[in-house]
This record gives structure tokens, C-alpha cells and sequence, in this order.
């Protein structure tokens, strides 16, 4: 579930879109925005996170450390 | 192939001596099927781009490989390179725009797909839209432009498609050297880096070239010039282009300054000089047809090559139009278009035949101001440009183009301007032009660059032609010395690019 798209530098070329497996890419309102429900980090599809490796601006796809499972247990 | 890949360029034979450039129209030594192919295409032939116009349709905006010199962030409506577009539009919005143009502009005769991407990297909206504008526009030729990496895989759709030419950027035939280029790509599913990145990116493009060829589908070559990394490299590729099929070979230079945010702007990478662009276009030109008038323009521009009208023709504008395809206005008008190519070719013969007796060894650079149409219709303080030609007894042969600022700004530094451009053209003999005022005259008489403005709103070949009859016939005479004049602007202080 951990990957997201960084707003403020996403160009929106719309590359990692047609690459998701789990179709968790989509354009809201100009933005490309990724479910996190939906991302698998692309685990048993690909060898690497497929948004990622595509993307044109370096740490624009980055894992969400705000996501509960990387938070320290309490 | 052979026809293609053999021939000699128009350009070429003028080099040799023989007086055949402009020729039926323009038409050069080029085989008849190949020249039909390109005679209305402002791209692929340097005779149409004087009175055809092109568009592109920004529908793809995605890429699969990062190149050094380009950022696609950036984005302002000012701004004339490639890469650059004001709005992305979806394949249905790109085939209204593409109609409201053809008939506003009836001149329009090629829609390109040339990013702000990758037209290959998003082949759904590529390839729907060229199958839309084929429905609705069906004479419009089609072209678009490639990076290579994903061709091999959509040469037989792009056969299908109807495509007419090809556009690949091949900067590199050398991994080496393309990992000093091109920092990564997307290729199966993966991101390579480095040498193993470069060395599939080019398998890839002279894989694709070489399947395009065998399609007969005409392929230009674009290359960037690197100054350092790739400039004396860039012969081998023209050689390996060339021997592939490839039909125009378009090198360009580097346009890198840190605003951009490129890797090149940011790490200092300079741009090639006017002299080192055209040294390198002169060391290719033989078997190929080099291109010498890109503008390098907008992956949105609109109109003819060096007049952007990008601007008028906004989705929100687009909408408003009343857009309807006229078929046989556009016919007709494109019918005139083709009586005045003639004519304007048959003035330049004319005019050659009364050099052709002369012997001389004499050359001479002379600058246009030109607005299009083949004719020297432009006012010197309102020009952007000055398209150089280089006057012998074989006859005019352009050789490309010198950007300046528009002398005519209003508020700043007038006389500045004159300098700058006289520093930009000062190693033409003279400068033709529309209209010219008094203090530019002087000044530039002044630098030994004679005004010439008795042939305004004439043809250019014929006139300058003409006037280098006059000009050798002065030399002749004794009533003037010929003297080369200086060396062309140089790089870094002169704001030049050369073709």
C-alpha cells in the first residue's frame, strides 16, 4: 500500500499511469494521485515499483512513511 | 531504398558546381516519388518551408527516457523549443484544434506529434488521434517524432496508421558516449542506467530506422550537437543513419542555459557555436540532405517554420470556433500556393542563366529578412531572423538561419540593437530587406554590410542572384575590391543559432 505521488513536483505526464498492474493510478483534477488501497508496490509483478522507475522527477514516487505499517510500534 | 540513401542533396550539387538546386520547383536532384512526398512538408524540404505550415498536437505528454538537456517542468508560452507546451490535450480536443487551424491557416499541411513526450511512450493517445484526424482531415499529412527506444515495437502500426515520415533523435551510435547523454530509461518494465541504458537505447533506434526504411516510410534524423560529448561523434552517426535509410539529417545545436533546469543548463554544458554548427553540418553533407532551417520549435507550435501561432489557437479559443473542414477552399488556395513556387522558381532560373556564363570564384554570405512565402518581405527592424544565403556563380544556396533580437523594441537601447545585430550578421556582404530607415543604413554601411532594399517584396533567389551579378560585375569592372568579410559571431557573448 505504500507508494505516493508528491503533488508539488509531479509533472503530470501521466507515464506511471497506464504502467500501474493494480490500476491505483489515476488523474484528479490534473493530478495524478496513487489508492493506496490498491498499490502493491508492484510485488509479484515486477522486479521494481513500476511508477517509480518511470517517473522523470527523482523522489516524486516515494514510498508513504506516514502509513501506519512504518510507524514504530507503540 | 537505394533512391533515398543515394541521392545527393540539392545542397550538395551546388557544393560540386552543378546549377541544379531549385530546379521544378525546388525540387533539387531529389528522386520525382520523393520529392512528391515532401514538396508541401515546411520539415522535410527547405523550399516548402518558405510556404507551407506545420502544426503539432501535444497529446503526448508521458516519456520513457530522460535526456540531459531537456526538463519538461518547465513550461511558458514564450518560450520556443522543444519540449515546451502551454496545455496537454486529449486525442479528441488535439483533432478540433487541428481542423480550426486547417481552416484559419489553409497553408497548414502537416500535423506532427512531437510530444511534449514521447509520441511512441503513449501510443494510445498517439495513435488515437492520428486516426482521428485521418477521418476528419484525410489530405493533412501525418508525421510524429520518436526517441527510438519503443519504435521496433509500433512500426507496423505506424504503417497502418498512414504516417508519413518519421522523426528519431539520435544523438549517439557510441554507448560511451550516449551514457554521458542520456542518464536512464524505461525499458521493460525496468529503469537501466548508464552504458547497459545507452547501448539498448541505440539497438533500438537504428533497429527502428532501419524497419521504417524498409516500410518506406522517410525518416529525418534529428541530433543534438553536444559540444565535447557528442559534436565530432556526430559523423559516425550520420554515417550509420545514412547507410540505414535515413532520409534529412537534422543536427541541431544544444540550447542549454541554467534557467531551463536541465542537467546540461545546470552544469554548465555550453551550447556549439554558429561556426562549429555549421563546420559539422558541412562535414555530413554528401550523401545526405542535411536540414538547415529547424527552428527547433514548440511541441504545441503552430504555423510556418519561425512564426508561432500557437497563442491563437488555446483549447478555450478552439471552442469557440466555428470549425466546418473545407476541403476545396483549402485545395484551391494551396493550388495558388504552388503557382507562386513556380513562378518564383522560374525567376530564380532566369536570373541564374545570366550568371552562369560568368566564371568566378567569388562567394558571398548575404542576410534576408524574410516573413515567408520566398520573398524578402520583412522590415529590418521588425526581423527575428535572417536566413543566410551564400551567393556563387552556381547560385543562391541557403545555409541557414541567424536569430536576433527585434530591432524595433520599443523603450530600450535602440542603437544597442543595431549593434547586436550587426555583430550577428557581420560576416554577410549585404543584408535584403523590405524597408529599412535612415540610422540603421548608415550604421551598417558604416560596418561594410550594404542595405539592400530596391528588391523588397521580390523573390529571394531571383533578387539576391541578381544582385550578386551586379556585385561580381562591380569586382570585374575594378570598381570595387571583393574582401571576405570577419569571422561569424562566436559563442559565448553573441546570442546566435545558426539553422
Amino acid at each position: 500500500m505504500p507508494f505516493k505521488i508528491i503533488a508539488s513536483q509531479c509533472t503530470s505526464c501521466s507515464a506511471c499511469e497506464p504502467l500501474c498492474p493494480n490500476v491505483a493510478i489515476s488523474e484528479k483534477g490534473g493530478n495524478f494521485v496513487i489508492e493506496a488501497a490498491k498499490c502493491s508496490e508492484c510485488v509479484g509483478h515486477f522486479d521494481e515499483p513500476q511508477c517509480a522507475a518511470a517517473c522523470p522527477v527523482d523522489n516524486t514516487c516515494v514510498v508513504d512513511r506516514a502509513l501506519p505499517r512504518y510507524q514504530a510500534p507503540v | 531504398m537505394q533512391s533515398i540513401t543515394e541521392h545527393k542533396g540539392c545542397r550538395a550539387s551546388a557544393k560540386t558546381g552543378r546549377a541544379s538546386c531549385g530546379s521544378q520547383a525546388g525540387r533539387g536532384d531529389l528522386p520525382v516519388e520523393i520529392w512528391e512526398r515532401v514538396k508541401n512538408h515546411p520539415c522535410y524540404s527547405e523550399d516548402a518551408h518558405h510556404h507551407y505550415a506545420r502544426m503539432h498536437v501535444a497529446v503526448a505528454p508521458a516519456c520513457n527516457i530522460q535526456c540531459n538537456y531537456c526538463n519538461r517542468k518547465y513550461d511558458c508560452a514564450n518560450e520556443s523549443r522543444p519540449g515546451v507546451v502551454s496545455e496537454k490535450l486529449t486525442p479528441e480536443q488535439a483533432v478540433r484544434k487541428v481542423i480550426a487551424v486547417a481552416t484559419t491557416i489553409p497553408q497548414m499541411t502537416v500535423l506532427g506529434i512531437a510530444g511534449p513526450g514521447d509520441a511512441l511512450a503513449n501510443p494510445a493517445k498517439t495513435f488515437k488521434t492520428l486516426a482521428l484526424v485521418t477521418e476528419a482531415a484525410p489530405d493533412i499529412k501525418l508525421c510524429l517524432s520518436t526517441n527510438g527506444l519503443a519504435l521496433p515495437d509500433y512500426v507496423d502500426t505506424i504503417v497502418r496508421a498512414k504516417v508519413d515520415h518519421v522523426t528519431i533523435t539520435i544523438n549517439m551510435v557510441d554507448p560511451e558516449i550516449g551514457a554521458k547523454i542520456y542518464p536512464w530509461i524505461f525499458f521493460n518494465h525496468k529503469r537501466y542506467t548508464g552504458i547497459e541504458a545507452a547501448r539498448i537505447l541505440t539497438n533500438r533506434q537504428l533497429q527502428g530506422l532501419e524497419m521504417l526504411s524498409e516500410r518506406g516510410i522517410l525518416c529525418k534524423i534529428n541530433s543534438v550537437m553536444i559540444p565535447n560529448i557528442n559534436d565530432d561523434h556526430l559523423v559516425e552517426v550520420n554515417k550509420a543513419v545514412t547507410s540505414r535509410g535515413a532520409f534529412l539529417h537534422n543536427i541541431m545545436p544544444l540550447i542549454s542555459v541554467p534557467e531551463h533546469g536541465t542537467a546540461f543548463g545546470l552544469n554548465g554544458q555550453r551550447g556549439p557555436t554558429a561556426q562549429e554548427l555549421k563546420t559539422l553540418q558541412d562535414a555530413c553533407e554528401g550523401k545526405i540532405n542535411m536540414m538547415r532551417h529547424c527552428r527547433q520549435c514548440r511541441a504545441d507550435a503552430v504555423g510556418l517554420l519561425g512564426e508561432d501561432r500557437s497563442a491563437e489557437f488555446t483549447s478555450d479559443q478552439v471552442m469557440k470556433m466555428d470549425v466546418h473542414y473545407d476541403l476545396e477552399m483549402r485545395k484551391a488556395y494551396q493550388k495558388r500556393v504552388e503557382n507562386e513556387r513556380v513562378s518564383k522558381v522560374a525567376a530564380g532560373q532566369k536570373e541564374l542563366a545570366g550568371v552562369s556564363g560568368e566564371m568566378s570564384a567569388i562567394t558571398v554570405l548575404v542576410a534576408v529578412a524574410t516573413k515567408g512565402s520566398g520573398l524578402i518581405n520583412e522590415h529590418f527592424g521588425h526581423a527575428n531572423e535572417f536566413q543566410l544565403y551564400e551567393l556563387s556563380t552556381s547560385g543562391a544556396k541557403f545555409v541557414g538561419l541567424r536569430r536576433v533580437e527585434g530591432y524595433c523594441q520599443a523603450g530600450y537601447g535602440e542603437e544597442d540593437r543595431l549593434s547586436v545585430i550587426m555583430r550577428d550578421i557581420r560576416d554577410c556582404h549585404a543584408v535584403f530587406v523590405a524597408k529599412i530607415g535612415g540610422c540603421p543604413k548608415s550604421g551598417l554601411i558604416k560596418a561594410g554590410i550594404e542595405p539592400v532594399d530596391q528588391f523588397a517584396y521580390e523573390y529571394i533567389e531571383k533578387s539576391t542572384i541578381a544582385w550578386f551579378r551586379a556585385y561580381v560585375g562591380k569586382v570585374k569592372r575594378g570598381e570595387i575590391q571583393h574582401v571576405q568579410r570577419g569571422v561569424p559571431p562566436r559563442w559565448p557573448g553573441d546570442r546566435i543559432s545558426a539553422a
